[in-house]
């Protein structure tokens, strides 16, 4: 990968991050204020999704699906945030090595 | 919810787990051919994950350059999104908003907006952005140095720590019904889009899912799953 690839690749990601904080401050009429501030569950459900079920751009069904089930009860039993990681890691780490 | 002893401590536990995941990339970045000084320079000024990791996987497997831009690009574009969702409390920040824009990304917004209130917010992406950027720093260092040495990450189930600790942190977004139809209708729209659009597609796709949650009526006062009434975040 040559520099120029790196650098482009730079400024582009960093031209993503600050367009959205400079133009998100114009943001003032209170359906988009609403919509903004919907993203995150929209966003952070969809990377869950894909985190536990996507490989290389296919559809998969491996052990990240008893992390996944490891972190919800963990959650749901109100295990501190540390807790629930080690946890999911532990599950899947296991489910793994059982194959 | 949290005291600020809480969000600290918690930032740093995010921030080693995304350390360890760090190496992984730095063991990759390498193997693609990359040296020391762009490996470092992808982790200090690209900072996205998956962006970094899609690169280097299109290299490795004999992808051009362009590319491998391209698709990383898609998948940093989302952190646009989340900058809109973080804008208010950085504009407060005056000049640090523009070093403060790099930090942007997943778990910053994540740990950011799990906050119930401004002020914590604020620390709390401060915290998650500092520990997360010298952490994955540092990881990468490692994998380019020790390489092999470490072996197969996926052993140790570090692929997990990403997803369980969004698990984590969703508890706040899913109290409301809104909340509840964007999270449920953004996963089902990436796991339809997956197999149809390239990588970074899906996750912009799922932002669709504000549509429906728009449509549900605003509720002034809500109660969590134990019943326990909360103060409404409209």
């Amino acid at each position: 990968m040559s520099w120029t690839a790196i650098l482009v690749l730079a400024a582009g990601a960093y031209g993503f991050k600050l367009a959205g904080v400079l133009v998100g401050t114009r943001i003032e009429h209170p359906l988009l204020r609403r919509s903004v501030s919907l993203i995150p569950p929209a966003l952070f459900c969809a990377l869950i999704a894909l985190q536990t079920f996507e490989k290389d751009t296919t559809l998969v069904l491996d052990a990240r699906v008893v992390g996944l089930g490891v972190a919800l009860i963990a959650t749901w039993r109100k295990v501190p945030f540390i807790g629930v990681i080690v946890l999911a890691m532990a599950a899947t780490a296991a489910a793994r090595a059982m194959g | 919810m949290t005291s600020p002893s809480t969000h600290r401590r918690d930032s740093v536990a995010l921030g080693a787990a995304v350390g360890l995941v760090a190496i992984t990339f730095g063991v990759l970045a390498s193997t693609a051919g990359l040296s020391l000084a762009k490996a470092m320079a992808m982790s200090m000024l690209v900072f996205t994950g998956a962006s970094q990791f899609a690169a280097v996987g299109v290299i490795s497997s004999g992808g051009s350059p362009v590319s491998a831009v391209g698709g990383a690009l898609l998948l940093a574009a989302r952190n646009s999104l989340y900058g809109m969702r973080l804008s208010e409390r950085l504009a407060r920040q005056g000049w640090k908003r523009i070093p403060g824009a790099q930090f942007v990304i997943d778990e910053t917004t994540a740990m950011s907006v799990a906050q119930d209130n401004e002020e914590a917010a604020t620390e709390a992406f401060w915290w998650t952005g500092i520990a997360l950027f010298t952490f994955w720093n540092l990881g990468t260092l490692v994998g380019v140095l020790v390489g092999d040495a470490i072996g197969d990450p996926e052993v140790y189930g570090l692929d997990a720590a990403f997803p369980a600790s969004f698990v984590a942190l969703l508890g706040p977004h899913l109290s409301t019904a809104p909340g509840r139809v964007a999270g449920l209708v953004g996963a089902s729209i990436a796991i339809v889009a997956v197999p149809f659009t390239p990588a970074g597609a899906p996750i912009l796709l799922a932002a669709l899912a504000i549509i429906p949650a728009l449509l549900m009526p605003i509720a002034v006062e809500m109660t969590d799953p134990t019943g326990t009434p909360v103060e409404g975040r409209p």
